[in-house]
């Protein structure tokens, strides 16, 4: 236990910001974004802080907060973080400033936006940060309100129903989420996940099923895997897995650009923690008895987005499906580290790579996203709204440094060895593949798409005849490049030292692979 | 007793006698003094008269508590019989005090003389137990209240509803007479409790059935039971409110307390019972029939009226169905909650006729002429707010809590326990139903615009006050029955 | 001290009455008759050390029938007076600018009040009948003298459908007392006698269904969708957030403690269901799902609110009907966060938005561009949306999560039922909001001129929220009223066999 609540003083941050930018007079509007840039970065260095404390030699679970809230529920407002939560913190961090920084093109109620940004931001923050199921509801619902008007009040012209699909199939995932949980609180009288997770491993789940949940036409082992289906189901359409995912492309193609790039950045992100965090701990023997049909899931999810974005015209949409492909690859991870097949020692050296894959691959993929995003909307701020593939041409003669950094950013999507995006697939891979080869064969045909449509974006837009319209298209102002060359210069590190990354989450891994031991 | 001295038998009838006297007094009065002057003055002199003279034969009988039974039955007195001329005394003091204002009629003395015999024969109605004297008071009371429904000479309505009333009166009359006749025969007494013993052997004899058919016939007339109440809707309609007042108050009060006693201790072996699984013959699944019908026609017929005083009527015949739920069960509790109901029921009919005869001078006693009428005259309709919903059961007014009462003992009564229930389930039904036309005339006069020329109405202070008085009386009464509850 | 909640409020009734208060006054009077009675409650709550009855006060009142004046409070009561409190300074907040006849008003609200407390005070069961019966009456008038649409039409159907449902109860407990002996009226005795099992299996459902209507048990719930949408906003108010907690109140602890055995199993089976308890959840789920499906495709707003307060009044009678400690919680919780809430989305969209636009349909007021044009309204209502819909952080999840984590133990497959029920009202809920405040036409257009939100809604707006919002982040305060409740003697009977 610490002594300082780092945590909880990090999730107020950006709260007591939004507070203050919901404040602010009616003179000083135009301060609203600047006023967020520096909560942003008190929150970025406060997590730098944490990451300075944070040993991470042990896997156990640092900075933990624990005080009793409502006893007779068993909730408690329980916080700490290990090696993933960590990632995520730091990943959220580093989005936020930079969806603020591409935020130049909000003109009107600038106040009530950069207050729903940070106040997104809290939601991240917390939940990432929860251990215990009541608290860590709170904010995952609650995230979810000012990503809703993010996405309605800035949106494009289909906004509305975009807001409202993401709204909707969300919503309908946590109602199903809960009731899993719920039911889980019925039989263990716990909402911890730690505890939880301590319960699953030593097999004592299914029997307090049994002895709490007697429904008549089916045994236990068959309701323990409907509750995980219930929590399946909430985390699969916020990944999302295929067919849970049809709210995503117009919901990303809709959205301020900026606010997509906190979506694709950091919520995106927020199911597959749910995965890594909730489900695979407690519910590994359930994704065991599946595992075929998960992985068949999690494949279609990889190739079909794939094909899906190759057929796509508009920018945002292509980055949409790619977001979808990229954390593909994550599931295949995540599903993998509770199969049984092998002996004991390669098999964790497999899981210990996949896991560490899915988690550097969410990093990578969360700021290598943004960054296209950004890239997006800096173009649409120079082309007047248009970011369609065949709206432009050649552009590499007009804007040249903005076509090297944006195509920096393509080929670490791509994941070409030396950038960020290589190492977390390569991990990916080489966990999947001796653990289920069929699945890992068919998820390189992603790649290979992938590259397909990567190297189209650049034909189309940069290469190729110059599009008389944008000869006079004017290339990234000072301030821009400084901006935007931190992402890019983040993306070398980590493709070179990825070790900074999994320096952090090694111990974690390692403890999570234990934990899903038989 | 079967000999006593003229002086202790005066001493017994002295309310009576002072009634009477009273009556002779009022009478005397407007003949020789006030022949000429203004109606108002005539009817203000009148009142008082009667008033002192009621109030004096109150204090009598509060000063004398009498226990006594004299001639065979013929007089009896007690403490509950006490009560309950107290109670018929309080009631024609009121509609004595309310009718200060009225100028229906031009027969002054001759009006209070025979609300006052009508009075009279109530009092002695009550203190009976043999079948004579009880014939005879009901004919001096029935007489008495021919009279004075007919009493408005102006009205051609009047005169053809007292007309139907006396007609239909006298052939009850002559049924009850026959059935009594009958019981004489069976049994060689006029009196009531010698005739239960005599009749007590099962199986009913079938002169005894006949018997019991006949006087349920007669006393059903006068209660306005259904199937003998084609009499009374016209009759409320038509006479003159202070008369309507007496029928439907003081002289139901003592119609059912003369059924009651005359079927509970004149057939007390006959009763059989009307529980739902285990009915038996007597005069019991008889009366339940005819409860069961009153309050069922009663209440739906009263939905569709548009008279105010009509409705009046029906709901009379429906809380008639009510109070015979008691002689169904006929057990000393249910005899107090009859009392209770009656008593305060003919409380608010007075009210409810006070009201009715106010807003008739202002135009006349449909629905329509009540519209806005919390506008018009907003304490009027506070006071009519108590009334119907005291009637309609809404706590925490006497109505209500006398439905309780009833109720209640009717269930605690039925041989099986809840063997009454489909009895108190009607009952109870048939009350929420009521409620629905006694909104209707609430809705009128809080809800619908006042008519664009009506303007305030002016209520004679007089009747204010007495309107209030008897307002605060059923929520006092409601709020604490206990205040009448500890007499019974 | 507690009795003064509901003499203060027929006290301030009377005065109001009285011909020589100017009507301008009326409001302040009723203002403060509605503070004066909710700082009563709280004063009242500080004191309590724990949650069990405690009786205020005890009088003979008709000792040949034996009953008395008995008012008793456990913290289910509290917790419901609390309720009422609120409710109603924000319903007099929101009916500042009634003019038309506004003494009678007052004077009919704060009757209404004071029946209502008398109901959650009272411990002799002919006392709680009394006040229960008093509170008809007002909701008749207030609806159809300063009701909108249908009123007259809509105040008699609410009036009748209550009526009805009071004479069911009142036949189940005259029979009850006559059976228990005729000897006393009072809560507990009358709890713990035995009465026979099968007159608790026709009792019960009786009993139930009577108050149950009031409750909006699905089919008898009809009267509430109209009568609700007729009332005027504090009308409403009272009515969707107190009044129909009165049945719910009647249910749990007149019906469930008198007569447990009305529960059991019959013995047989019709259509899959084997008891009450099966029957009664089954109604609740089907008015769960029902009401939401109803509210999604309303044109008219109100009609949506209306729809609502059916379908989340489902939960209270689901909670009820789990027959364990958690669901009861639940239960309790989900009728003080659903009144609150209730009282909300009626300010809202009666006072704030139909008082200003004089429409009610969704088509018209997408077109007025609400959310620029009135801000404040459009924040609450969003707020009041998502709590409605369950989003924890406020009282609606913490309330519906136990009922659903009790009915997961008693009746599962009401759970999914349950579940299905509250992703559709995020459906509606989400319609309603982006229809009347969000209209697709976006930001560009200039909004009508509507006048601006006044200073008495701004803060009947703000207490529901943060009460609201108090209990969702806090609930230990208020379950800390409810659990040592049902450890009460009063449950016993229920207790047995159930948890």
């Amino acid at each position: 236990m610490s002594v300082f609540p780092f945590l909880s003083v990090l999730t107020a941050v950006p709260l007591i910001g939004a507070l203050a930018i919901l404040g602010l007079g009616d003179k000083r509007r135009d301060r609203a974004r600047i006023l967020a840039l520096v909560f942003s970065f008190v929150a970025l260095a406060l997590t730098l802080i944490l990451w300075h404390r944070f040993d991470s030699t042990s896997g156990e679970l640092q900075f933990q907060e624990l005080h009793a809230w409502i006893p007779s529920l068993g909730a408690e407002y329980h916080l700490g973080i290990d090696g993933l939560g960590l990632v995520m913190l730091l990943l959220s961090a580093l989005v936020v400033p930079m969806s603020i920084a591409a935020s130049s093109q909000i003109r009107e109620r600038e106040r009530l936006y950069f207050s729903l940004v940070l106040f997104l931001q809290a939601g991240l923050f917390g939940t990432f940060t929860a251990l215990n199921f009541f608290h860590w509801f709170i904010f995952w619902e609650l995230s979810l309100i000012p990503a809703f008007f993010l996405i309605r009040l800035w949106g494009g012209p289909r906004s509305a129903s975009a807001a409202t699909q993401f709204f909707v199939y969300t919503m309908v995932g946590s109602v199903a989420l809960l009731l899993a949980f719920l039911a889980l609180f019925q039989c263990t009288g716990t909402f911890d996940f730690p505890r939880l997770s301590a319960l699953a491993q030593s097999g004592q789940l299914v029997p307090a099923i049994a002895a709490h949940l007697a429904w008549h036409r089916f045994n236990p082992e068959q309701i323990a895997l409907l509750i995980f289906g219930g929590t399946f189901l909430g985390f699969a359409v916020k990944v999302p897995i295929t067919p849970f995912h049809t709210w995503l492309p117009l919901t990303y193609a809709e959205a301020p650009t900026a606010t997509t790039m906190l979506l694709t950045g950091a919520m995106s992100k927020m199911g597959v923690y749910g995965f890594l965090r909730i489900v695979l701990p407690i519910f590994f023997p359930q994704i065991r008895s599946v595992l075929t049909p998960l992985l068949w899931l999690a494949v279609l999810t990889i190739v079909l987005s794939a094909f899906a974005a190759l057929a796509q015209k508009d920018l945002k949409r292509i980055f949409a499906y790619s977001s979808i492909n990229h954390l593909g690859y994550c599931m295949l991870g995540v599903f993998v580290a509770a199969s049984l097949t092998g002996d004991a020692a390669s098999l964790t050296a497999s899981k210990t790579a996949a896991l560490d894959g899915v988690i550097l691959q969410m990093f990578n993929h969360g700021l290598t996203a943004s960054a296209l995003f950004w890239f997006v909307a800096l173009l649409e701020a120079r082309s007047g709204g248009l970011r369609g593939l065949n709206d432009f041409g050649g552009l590499r003669r007009v804007i040249p440094i903005f076509t090297g950094l944006m195509g920096i950013a393509l080929f670490s999507s791509l994941g070409l060895p030396g950038l960020n995006g290589f190492i977390g697939e390569f991990l990916i891979f080489r966990g999947v593949f001796p653990l289920s080869t069929w699945a890992a064969s068919l998820a390189l045909i992603g790649l290979l798409v992938t590259a397909i449509f990567i190297l189209t974006i650049l034909q189309r837009v940069f290469s190729g005849p110059l599009n008389e319209r944008w000869s006079n298209m004017p290339d990234l102002t000072v301030t821009e490049r400084l901006a935007v060359s931190v992402p890019i210069g983040l993306m070398f590190a980590l493709g070179i030292f990825p070790q900074l990354v999994l320096g952090i989450i090694n111990s974690t891994v390692i403890r999570l692979v234990q934990q899903v031991r038989y | 007793m079967l000999t006593v001295s003229y002086s202790a038998l005066l001493h017994l009838l002295l309310p009576e006698v002072m009634v009477t006297v009273t009556a002779l007094l009022v009478l005397a009065a407007d003949l020789l003094i006030s022949r000429t002057a203004q109606p108002r003055l005539r009817f203000t002199t009148g009142a008082v008269i009667s008033c002192i003279g009621c109030m004096g034969t109150i204090v009598q009988i509060l000063r004398a508590p009498q226990q006594a039974n004299v001639f065979d039955g013929t007089l009896v007195i007690g403490p509950q019989t006490q009560l309950i001329q107290i109670a018929l005394l309080i009631l024609t003091i009121l509609i004595v005090v309310l009718s200060m204002g009225s100028s229906f009629t031009s027969h002054v003395g001759e009006y209070f003389a025979v609300t006052l015999f009508a009075t009279a024969g109530m009092m002695l109605l009550v203190s009976s137990e043999n079948v004579l004297l009880i014939f005879l008071s009901l004919e001096l009371l029935s007489l008495s209240l021919y009279v004075l429904a007919a009493l408005n000479k102006r009205s051609s309505h009047s005169a053809e509803a007292a007309l139907k009333y006396f007609l239909f009166g006298g052939t009850s009359a002559a049924f009850l007479l026959f059935g009594l006749s009958l019981l004489y025969g069976l049994s060689n007494s006029t009196n009531l409790v010698q005739i239960a013993h005599a009749i007590k052997n099962p199986p009913l004899n079938p002169l005894l059935a006949v018997a019991i058919v006949m006087i349920v016939l007669g006393f059903g007339f006068k209660v306005a039971a259904v199937p003998f109440h084609f009499w009374a809707p016209d009759v409320y309609e038509a006479a003159p409110a202070s008369s309507a007042a007496l029928i439907s108050s003081s002289a139901k009060v003592a119609g059912f307390v003369i059924f009651y006693q005359v079927m509970v201790i004149g057939f007390a072996g006959a009763e059989g019972g009307a529980d739902w699984r285990s009915s038996t013959p007597g005069w019991v699944p008889v009366v339940a029939v005819v409860a069961a019908l009153s309050m069922v026609l009663g209440n739906l017929v009263a939905i569709t009226q548009t008279s105010v005083r009509r409705l009046l009527a029906y709901s009379a015949i429906a809380h008639g169905g009510y109070i015979l739920l008691a002689l169904v069960a006929h057990t000393e509790q249910s005899f107090d909650a009859l009392l209770y109901y009656a008593i305060t029921y003919a409380l608010t009919l007075i009210g409810a006729f006070g009201v009715v005869s106010i807003v008739e001078q202002g135009g006349g006693e449909k629905l329509s002429d009540f519209a806005g009428l919390s506008r018009r005259a907003p304490v009027l309709s506070a006071c009519m707010l108590v009334f119907m919903l005291s009637l309609g059961g809404i706590p925490p007014l006497a109505g209500f809590f006398g439905k309780f009462f009833l109720f209640a003992s009717t269930l605690s009564a039925g041989q099986h326990r809840l063997g009454l229930l489909w009895l108190v389930v009607l009952a109870v039904a048939m009350s929420t139903v009521s409620l629905y036309y006694y909104l209707q005339v609430l809705k009128r006069i809080y809800i619908a615009e006042p008519p664009s020329e009506g303007r305030r109405i002016q209520v004679p202070i007089v009747n204010q006050i007495v309107l209030c008085a008897i307002a605060l009386g059923i929520l006092l009464l409601g709020c604490a029955p206990n205040l009448l509850l500890r007499w019974l | 001290m507690l009795a003064w909640t509901i003499y203060i409020s027929f006290l301030g009734a009377l005065v109001l009455m009285l011909p020589g208060v100017p009507p301008r006054a009326a409001r302040g009077i009723a203002l403060l008759a509605a503070i004066a009675g909710f700082a009563v409650t709280v004063s009242g709550l500080l004191r309590t050390a724990n949650g069990a009855m405690a009786t205020i006060v005890h009088r003979s009142w008709i000792p040949s029938l034996g009953i008395e004046y008995h008012l008793a409070a456990d913290g289910i009561s509290l917790l419901l007076v609390l309720l009422t409190g609120i409710v109603a300074i924000a319903g007099v907040l929101f009916s500042w600018n009634i003019d038309h006849r506004s003494k009678e008003f007052f004077a009919l609200y704060l009757a209404l009040i004071g029946g209502v407390y008398g109901v959650f005070l009272s411990a002799d069961v002919f006392l709680l009948f009394v006040f229960y019966e008093i509170a008809i009456i007002p909701k008749y008038f207030l609806i159809a003298i300063w009701g909108s649409t249908r009123r007259e039409y809509a105040a008699m159907k609410l009036a009748l459908y209550s009526l009805v449902g009071s004479a069911m109860v009142l036949i189940v407990l005259i029979a009850a007392y006559v059976i228990a002996g005729a000897k006393t009226m009072s809560l507990l005795a009358l709890s713990q006698f035995q009465f026979p099992v099968h007159f608790q299996m026709w009792a019960f459902p009786l009993m139930f269904v009577g108050f149950g209507i009031l409750a909006g048990l699905w089919p008898f719930h009809t009267w509430a969708p109209t009568g609700h949408v007729a009332a005027p906003t504090a009308a409403s108010m009272l009515l969707a957030g107190v009044v129909m907690k009165l049945g719910a109140y009647g249910c749990l602890r007149v019906a469930m403690t008198l007569f447990p055995r009305g529960l059991d199993p019959w013995g047989f089976t019709v259509l899959g269901l084997a008891s009450w308890n099966d029957v009664f959840s089954l109604l609740a789920v089907i008015g769960i799902v029902y009401g939401a499906m109803v509210a999604l495709v309303q044109q008219d707003f109100k009609f949506v609110v209306g729809y609502s307060s059916v379908s989340h009044m489902g939960f209270v009678l689901l909670g009820l009907m789990t027959l364990n400690r958690i669901g009861l919680n639940g239960a309790v919780l989900q009728m003080f966060s659903h009144g609150v809430l209730a009282a909300l989305l009626f300010a809202v969209v009666g006072r704030m938005v139909y008082d200003r636009t004089h429409t009610r349909e969704l088509a018209a007021l997408s077109k007025m561009h609400l959310s620029k044009a009135i801000p404040f309204a459009a924040v609450t209502f969003v707020l009041a949306a998502i709590a409605s819909i369950g989003m924890p952080g406020f009282s609606g999840f913490v309330a519906e999560l136990q009922v659903l984590i009790g009915a997961w133990s008693a009746f599962p497959i009401c759970v999914v039922g349950a579940g299905i029920g509250i992703a559709i009202s995020v459906a509606y809920a989400w319609r309603a909001m982006q229809k009347a405040f969000f209209s697709d036409t976006g930001l560009k257009d200039t909004a009508p001129l509507l006048p601006p939100i006044s200073m008495p809604e701004r803060f009947g707006a703000l207490t529901l929220v943060i009460a609201s919002l108090a209990v969702g982040l806090y609930p230990q305060w208020l379950l800390n009223l409810v659990i040592p409740a049902l450890n009460s003697p009063l449950f016993d009977g229920l207790r047995k066999g159930h948890w």
